[in-house]
């Protein structure tokens, strides 16, 4: 691990590096000279009409250049970074975008592959003109199989449908987050995506048991296994879940869906102190173990910008401190009466100073959008620096009263809100319009907090281009070298993703 | 005035879920799903706990018809601060069956013997949607009725009631004791807060039968058939006017 006085000199070096940008109309999330900002064009090809004739022929009608249609797909989510691709290209099969990804690879053309596009670090838009290689089109389910509760789909299944599909068949998806009506499965996967079940499902490293991906010459990699167990060689599979399309592009997924749950009741707790929300996670392990499906938190200024952006209403009285718990069990009656005496435990040990619990579905609805619609309050509220770390659970909001009092008045909001069950901070940031003054006071102050703890400086969302460069403060120099040593491997001219995920100075 | 007032809740299938028809057609699956208090009713109950907050009234009682399942709908009603609950015991065949009239009866029953000075309904049932109880009570009971109340001020021994008509707003000045019956718009329903949800376990339900009431429980209805409404028809996109033109005139529709 480097240490704290060897990263300062590296990122002053990095600064260095960077000249203006390129003329190319594009916002960045940072300025010129930040490590978040796009390095210079690579040396790809730039389409062609031959090239157009071509994918014209291979997707028919799927091949757009409308620039109308083409902008959405150039714009991320939070609408902070924007490329200039001219081509979007949506097919429907494996063997689709086998034959486009031959074609590009042996012309160098870049590609960025697209799923839902609402992922929050700037991983999902082209950053030039790399050819958009949407997935939306390949949403099909391929098989579900009713005992074991294996599902096989293709990767533009969005999240969301493949919920309600399962759900009519006794089965749930395995995660769950807030994009879910517009994130699509290969998506997911691509960013190893966590979610709010995560604490009691695992992660997609676990749940996913086989892919299909293409490769950046056209092959086709079919490790679309349903196996639950299969100790046969090196598990290609898992280079490929988290890669950002930096790899491969996923194709396919085979998953492991958990039965629906007959009992689930959701708590929405307030406490005084984030030492108090501690001992109440303790509290809930203990009692209710083995039902506890979800445990969030957020902030009383998470609370304050639902309710005035969003008009939604505080459930219970004002606290500092807001948790949200999750039971899902197969026996209502064991699992109220488990609930109940947590409840009852929590309440008279003063741990929690107020609280509702509901049962009904559309009451349960309510009190997850307390907690899922933060990350849209905070799109009303200004320019929105967004950050997802991983700290040791005890530390977690230490970094956001430490945040609050560096900023000082220079930020409009800093709210705290996320996994804690899990060790995950969401630390957002807001700002009337985008600050490269107060961006420079966030980075690095941030990364080298929480590099200081050893924690990552991205659990779940991934690096994509804003945090490409930031890499060092979670994983060594020789890990990413050998990061590095595998994308040459599988992508030897660099078509894939471009400009994301591994920092610069591997080039 | 014994400043009781008596709110019914209704025990149905939760809004959020989706509604299956049964195989033959007899009614809608019920087995297995979700069943959570008629929207209407909590804002019933929400309107008598805030009577009951501004010392207006003195004690509020949640009544629910129904089988031993009912009992959840009014802990619900307890949690959210009823005083007391009332289980009406129905089931089997005769829950089936049971509709406005006989509940009406029950309600009516229950105000003489509970000596209530105002009874708070729900205007409709999200699964019949009859909105006919409140009204049928009162008649029974010969009391004055305010329906579709979107705002109720009590004044002594009288009741202002506006009520949200097809034309606009109606404001009334009923004589107690009456029926009312909640709109959407009369309030918010709130949350029950764990401090309520702790002392609602402790709160007593009472069980009665319907016999013990002498109200007879025999439907003058018969459901015949129950079936889904006509699947929504795609429709088609064409590309210029004449064809427009075209398949309207070949849908006889000019």
């Amino acid at each position: 691990m480097l240490s704290c006085s060897n990263q300062y000199v590296f990122f002053f070096s990095l600064c260095r590096k960077y000249t203006a940008i390129s003329s190319h109309n594009q916002r960045q999330s940072g300025s010129a000279s930040s490590p978040a900002a796009a390095p210079q064009r690579l040396p790809f090809s730039r389409v062609t009409v031959e090239d157009l004739t071509f994918f014209r022929k291979t997707l028919p009608g799927r091949a757009i250049t409308d620039p109308d249609l083409v902008q959405s797909s150039n714009e991320d989510w939070l609408k902070s970074v924007r490329g200039s691709s001219e081509v979007l290209l949506r097919p429907q099969t494996t063997q689709e975008v086998s034959q486009i990804l031959s074609y590009c690879q042996s012309r160098n053309l870049a590609v960025n592959p697209q799923g839902g596009n609402t992922g929050l670090v700037g991983g999902s838009v082209p950053v030039y003109d790399e050819i958009i290689l949407s997935t939306s089109l390949m949403n099909n389910i391929l098989s579900f199989d009713k005992i074991s509760g294996i599902l096989t789909c293709q990767a533009g299944c969005v999240l969301e449908n493949l919920s309600l599909y399962l759900e009519e068949r006794d089965y749930i998806m395995p995660l769950d987050l807030g994009a879910k009506g517009s994130c699509q499965i290969g998506g997911n996967v691509a960013t190893n995506a966590g979610g709010l079940r995560l604490l009691r499902y695992g992660s997609l490293r676990g749940t996913v048991l086989g892919l299909e991906v293409v490769l950046a010459d056209g092959q086709v990699l079919d490790c679309l296994s349903t196996l639950r167990k299969d100790n046969t060689g090196y598990d290609l599979k898992q280079l490929f879940i988290g890669s950002e399309g930096t790899l491969g592009v996923i194709t396919a997924v085979s998953i492991l869906c958990p039965r629906k749950p007959k009992s689930v009741n959701v708590v929405f707790l307030g406490c005084e102190t984030f030492d108090q929300l501690l001992k109440s996670f303790q509290l809930c392990k203990g009692m209710l173990g083995e039902i506890l499906s979800a445990f969030e938190f957020l902030d009383s200024e998470c609370m304050r910008l639902l309710n005035t952006h969003l008009k939604l209403a505080n459930p219970i009285s004002d606290c500092p401190f807001y948790i949200v718990i999750e039971t899902s069990g197969s026996d209502s009656d064991h699992d109220s009466q488990k609930l109940h005496n947590f409840l009852e435990e929590a309440m008279t040990s003063l741990l929690v100073t107020d609280g509702t619990v509901a049962t009904e579905e559309s009451k349960i609805k309510t009190l997850w959008s307390m907690r899922e619609r933060v990350t849209e309050a905070l799109t009303h509220d200004g320019f929105t620096y967004k950050y997802d770390i991983s700290l040791p659970v005890e530390r977690i909001y230490q970094l956001v009263t430490d945040m609050r009092q560096h900023l000082g008045e220079r930020a409009r909001s800093v709210v705290g809100y996320g996994h804690v069950g899990d060790g995950n901070l969401h630390l957002n940031i807001t700002s009337s319009a985008k600050d490269p003054a107060l961006l420079a006071s966030i980075e690095p102050f941030i990364y080298e907090w929480t590099a200081k703890f050893q924690g990552s400086i991205s659990a779940e969302h991934g690096l994509g281009l804003k945090k490409r460069n930031y890499i060092y403060y979670s994983k060594s120099r020789p890990t990413v070298a050998v990061m590095g040593k595998m994308k040459t491997l599988l992508d030897p001219k660099g078509i894939l993703n471009p400009y994301k995920t591994l920092p610069d100075d591997l080039k | 005035m014994s400043g009781r007032v008596l709110v019914g809740v209704k025990r149905v299938i939760d809004y959020a879920v989706k509604i299956r028809v049964k195989a033959d057609n007899t009614g809608v699956v019920t087995d297995g799903v979700k069943h959570s208090m008629n929207p209407f009713c909590e804002i019933a109950v929400e309107e008598a706990v805030k009577l009951k907050e501004k010392k207006l009234v003195k004690e509020v009682v949640a009544v629910s018809c129904g089988p031993q399942q009912s009992q959840e709908t009014i802990r619900t009603a307890l949690a959210m601060g009823a005083d007391r609950g009332i289980h009406v015991e129905v089931s089997g065949k005769d829950y089936e069956t049971l509709g406005p009239l006989q509940v009406s009866k029950i309600m009516a029953a229950l105000a003489k013997k509970e000596d209530a000075q105002l009874i708070i309904l729900g205007k409709q049932a999200i699964d019949d949607d009859c909105n006919q109880t409140g009204q049928m009570t009162a008649a029974l009971l010969d009391w004055p009725q305010g329906t579709f109340a979107s705002e109720v001020t009590l004044d002594g021994d009288k009741i202002k009631v506006v009520r949200e008509i097809d034309g606009g707003l109606e404001t009334i000045k009923i004589n107690t004791p009456a029926v009312l019956t909640a709109d959407l718009r009369l309030n918010t329903p709130r949350y029950a807060t764990l401090p309520n949800i702790m002392k609602a376990k402790k709160k007593k339900i009472a069980n009665v039968k319907p016999a013990d009431l002498g109200v007879n429980l025999t439907s003058r209805l018969e459901v015949l058939k129950v079936e889904d409404p006509p699947q929504r028809q795609a429709g088609m996109k064409v590309e210029t006017v004449e064809d427009l033109v075209g398949k309207l005139k070949e849908a006889g529709k000019v």
